[in-house]
């Protein structure tokens, strides 16, 4: 993980590489985490991949959060690794609920890491978070025509109380 | 002299005290040696052997050579597994033969969640499965949704399809499903009317091999027509009977 | 060859060229492969699963055919999707580690560490060496566990049947020490945060050692079996090849990473508990084929049963759980006696500690690569969001590379020297 001082001088390099990406940062629990704009994404996620010095090459993860009460209520969440130095960096794009109907949109980062296929399809099935440019973002684990997005907040968990169809009256003559 | 004596005693009906059981068995042990013959024989077949009807020697002949599918769900599906293993071993009870093609198998083990994705495809194996069938609901997970009482799960598989036994455990045992299975052993042996016909309004909805499209004659097809009739007339009395209760 | 205006004619697309009507948002399933044939050339698309005894689970598999050739292959999870986040997040801390067990259901050990360490993070609370000890030992027998099934199912699929049994014959010895120490065959719910649940009862480690004693001696023998054994020989070797460049573009891990040579393991490089304490070698393979992916894995039951042995030689003595009567449950005998025990057990039970908000990401190393677990805390009992980034979700974009342009069978060997376990995918 890089530290804190590190951190801050990540969020400095990447603000002065692409203006305004940063909205901020914060290192807690020996973690470090920075909060973008979602509009910049692949920008910090090319810079923090390719720049010497901080060569993040592996994605070791991807998934969505919904802060439901918090502004802005979406994040998309990247876990990204750097594998010789061991340092893992959290990046956070912060996105806004567009209300109603419509989808909150980021870029999708599948030209960059392979790997976040199969997740942001996953991000998408559950958030209904659209990734633009995704080459193949359709569900992936709910049925095709589900409606809704399951795990946002103000979806509710479901099940039901169980009715047994057939309730013997006695103990069965084969039973014995 | 003894024999002869043996041969007063025993009555053709059945046995109607502990001496009449004594007298059929040491005539069983007679059989065995061999020293048994003539109307002594047929005497002893009448009595000991015929008196079974033909559809308990199928319950008896299913109930001991049972093909299960080979289908996993979840956690439940190894310990499914395990049971074929050395230590379990269920083809003590004859049902090692697991099927890939539901077509071949008898008798479907749901071991673990059915999610609302697969519940479509799980009643389509089991629509596959040829007549007769059985399904064992193994797990808490097939039986009743388990813990998982969410959004993805079907709560409980007998929402969709019949449930013959259901095995309890987060997974059950291998003991635990042989038992259940040994359970299902006795209900095919018994042949009960498992009441899922009724209970699902599927009557006359049995499966019937149909004679072929272009050799059939007339009087195949009525047969055919016939035994069908009488399979569902059948099936309606008996559903009334256990309507009714046992008496 | 276009059939109206500039859409171009898809190989096996039968709806376009009808014009059939479409219901839903893509009712028919297809893999890209038939867009770059000519019209003349024609591929069969199969559809394999989601009952199919060799996808080791409810895995869909649509294939696309040329002949025998595997031309494209699109892998369609979810037939056992679960909530298991949603459902987690309905639960207290404490009541969710049973189900995050049950996502990756031969490999619960690991699960229950992903989530409870992610837990211990958040609280920033230290568990005793004692509890470190004890969760390494379970963690490594469950990884011989896991391996084992691997292997006999894996063997089964090549049509080695004994194996499967020798395999399940001592995967039931590695089920008796669970049970005895945890009580469960699987899904033990043995991890609590701060510690483990229970020390392990007596004997426990005599078991233990004799398992331990005689376990290499069986690896060697299922070495034995399949080492030399001309038709698995022929079916992994240069089978399933991926260079070891694309394979962490796509983010695997675990033993197919390792077996392309990438020395990456999670117990060496980011040594959580006590894995710093103990010494063991990390198996690599050399071409990345089949027949390394299983070489590696064997060898890697050897190095588990030496973690175990070193663990238990160096068991430290004292508590097995943290004394930290906000988070862990009080003592039993304590409870007639202290008033305040008695508050604690009561607030513990039926509301659950509170963790303070934050996020946390902490990762193990499954039997099946990195297993992440990402928690975020909203300051109450219950967790705002739990997700488990699954290696064998992961894995499985990889299958795609492993079987393009080999035959049907080299597929099914694939997939099983992939070991994707498809409870951690659907989740």
């Amino acid at each position: 993980m890089p530290d804190s001082p590190g951190l801050e001088l990540i969020a400095h390099e990447l603000d002065s590489a692409s203006a305004g990406s940063v909205l901020g940062t914060y290192h807690e629990r020996g973690q470090a985490c920075l909060i973008v704009n979602p509009g910049a994404i692949l920008d910090v996620l090319e810079w923090l991949r390719d720049t010497p010095g901080q060569e993040y090459r592996f994605l070791a993860s991807l998934h969505g959060v919904d802060y439901l009460p918090a502004e802005p209520r979406f994040g998309v969440v990247y876990e990204l690794l750097n594998m010789p130095r061991v340092e893992r960096l959290r990046v956070r794009a912060a996105l806004d609920d567009p209300g109603g109907e419509q989808l909150p949109e980021i870029d999708s980062c599948v030209p960059l890491f392979a790997t976040a296929e199969f997740q942001e399809r996953e991000v998408y099935d559950f958030f209904g978070i659209v990734f633009r440019g995704h080459p193949d973002l359709r569900r992936i684990l709910m049925p095709e025509d589900y409606v809704g997005w399951p795990q946002r907040r103000d979806f509710p968990v479901g099940g039901e109380p169980v009715i047994f169809t057939h309730t013997e009256r006695e103990v069965p003559r084969w039973y014995a | 002299m003894k024999r002869e004596k043996l041969r007063s005693l025993a009555p053709l009906e059945e046995p109607r005290s502990p001496t009449d059981l004594r007298v059929r068995q040491l005539r069983a042990r007679d059989l065995l040696r061999g020293d048994l013959e003539g109307p002594d024989l047929e005497r002893h077949v009448a009595e000991a052997v015929m008196p079974t009807t033909m559809s308990k020697a199928i319950g008896w002949a299913r109930a001991n050579s049972i093909f299960p599918a080979t289908f996993g769900l979840a956690c439940c599906a190894i310990e499914m597994m395990s049971m074929v293993s050395p230590r379990y071993d269920i083809a003590r009870f004859g049902a090692e033969n697991m099927r890939a093609s539901p077509r071949q198998a008898d008798m479907l083990i749901l071991s673990g969640r059915v999610s609302i994705k697969m519940a479509p495809v799980v009643r389509r194996i089991y629509d596959q499965m040829l007549e007769p069938k059985w399904v064992i609901s193994m797990g808490a997970c097939s039986s009743s949704g388990g813990m998982f009482a969410n959004y993805a799960v079907v709560q409980g598989a007998d929402k969709f399809m019949p449930v013959d036994i259901h095995v309890p455990g987060c997974p059950p045992r291998p003991e635990a499903l042989v038992f259940g299975f040994n359970k299902l052993q006795r209900m095919i042996l018994g042949n009960p009317d498992p009441g899922w016909r009724r209970r699902y309004n599927a009557i006359g909805t049995e499966e019937w091999a149909r004679p072929g499209t272009g050799t059939a004659t007339e009087e195949e097809a009525e047969a055919y027509a016939a035994a069908r009739e009488l399979s569902v007339a059948y099936d309606s009395a008996r559903a009334r009977e256990s309507r009714k209760g046992p008496a | 060859m276009s059939v109206h205006g500039s859409a171009p004619a898809r190989g096996g697309d039968v709806i376009a060229r009808t014009g059939a009507q479409v219901i839903g948002t893509s009712p028919v399933e297809r893999t890209g492969a038939g867009e770059a044939m000519g019209p003349e050339q024609e591929l069969m698309t199969i559809n394999m699963g989601p009952h199919h005894p060799a996808t080791h689970g409810v895995l869909r598999l649509l294939v696309s055919l040329e002949g025998e050739v595997v031309r494209d292959l699109k892998p369609i999870v979810g037939y056992v999707h679960t909530g298991i986040e949603k459902s987690c997040e309905d639960k207290s801390y404490w009541k969710a580690i049973p189900f995050v067990e049950r996502m990756d259901y031969l490999a619960y050990f690991s699960n229950m560490e992903a989530f409870v360490g992610c837990v211990e993070r958040l609280l920033e609370l230290e568990i005793p060496e004692r509890a470190k000890y004890l969760r390494v030992i379970h963690l490594e027998l469950n990884r011989l566990h896991s391996h084992l099934v691997w292997l006999g199912t894996s063997a089964l699929d090549l049509g080695a049947m004994s194996m499967f049994f020798y395999c399940f014959r001592d995967r039931d010895r590695v089920l008796d020490l669970f049970e005895m120490s945890t009580g469960q065959r699987m899904h033990t719910r043995y991890f609590q945060v701060g510690g483990v649940f229970e020390d392990i009862p007596v004997g426990f480690e005599r078991n233990l050692r004799a398992f331990c004693a005689e376990m290499p001696s069986r690896v060697d023998q299922y070495e034995a079996i399949l080492n030399r054994n001309e038709i698995f020989l022929r079916r992994t070797k240069n089978v399933g090849i991926v260079p070891r460049q694309r394979l962490l573009d796509l983010g695997v891990t675990g033993p197919l990473l390792r077996a392309a040579g990438e020395p990456w393991d999670l117990r060496k490089v980011e040594p959580t508990l006590a894995y710093g304490d103990f010494d063991f070698d990390i198996p690599v393979g050399t071409v990345g084929d089949g027949y390394d992916r299983y070489r590696v894995r064997v060898q890697e039951m050897r190095e588990s049963v030496r973690i175990i042995e070193q663990a238990l030689d160096g068991l430290p003595e004292g508590p097995w759980i943290a004394d930290d009567r906000k988070v862990v449950l009080p003592p039993r005998h304590e409870l007639s006696t202290s008033m305040e025990a008695l508050i604690h057990h009561f607030k513990l039970v039926t509301e659950g500690f509170r963790v303070p908000p934050g996020e946390a990401y902490y990762a193990v190393e499954s039997p099946r690569g990195e297993l992440g677990c990402f928690v975020v805390a909203d300051g109450s009992s219950k967790p705002a969001r739990v997700h488990i980034r699954d290696p064998s979700f992961v894995n499985l974009q990889s299958l795609r590379d492993m079987c393009l342009n080999g035959y049907v069978a080299d597929m099914i060997q694939n997939l099983a020297m992939l070991d994707p376990i498809l409870g951690g995918i659907d989740r």
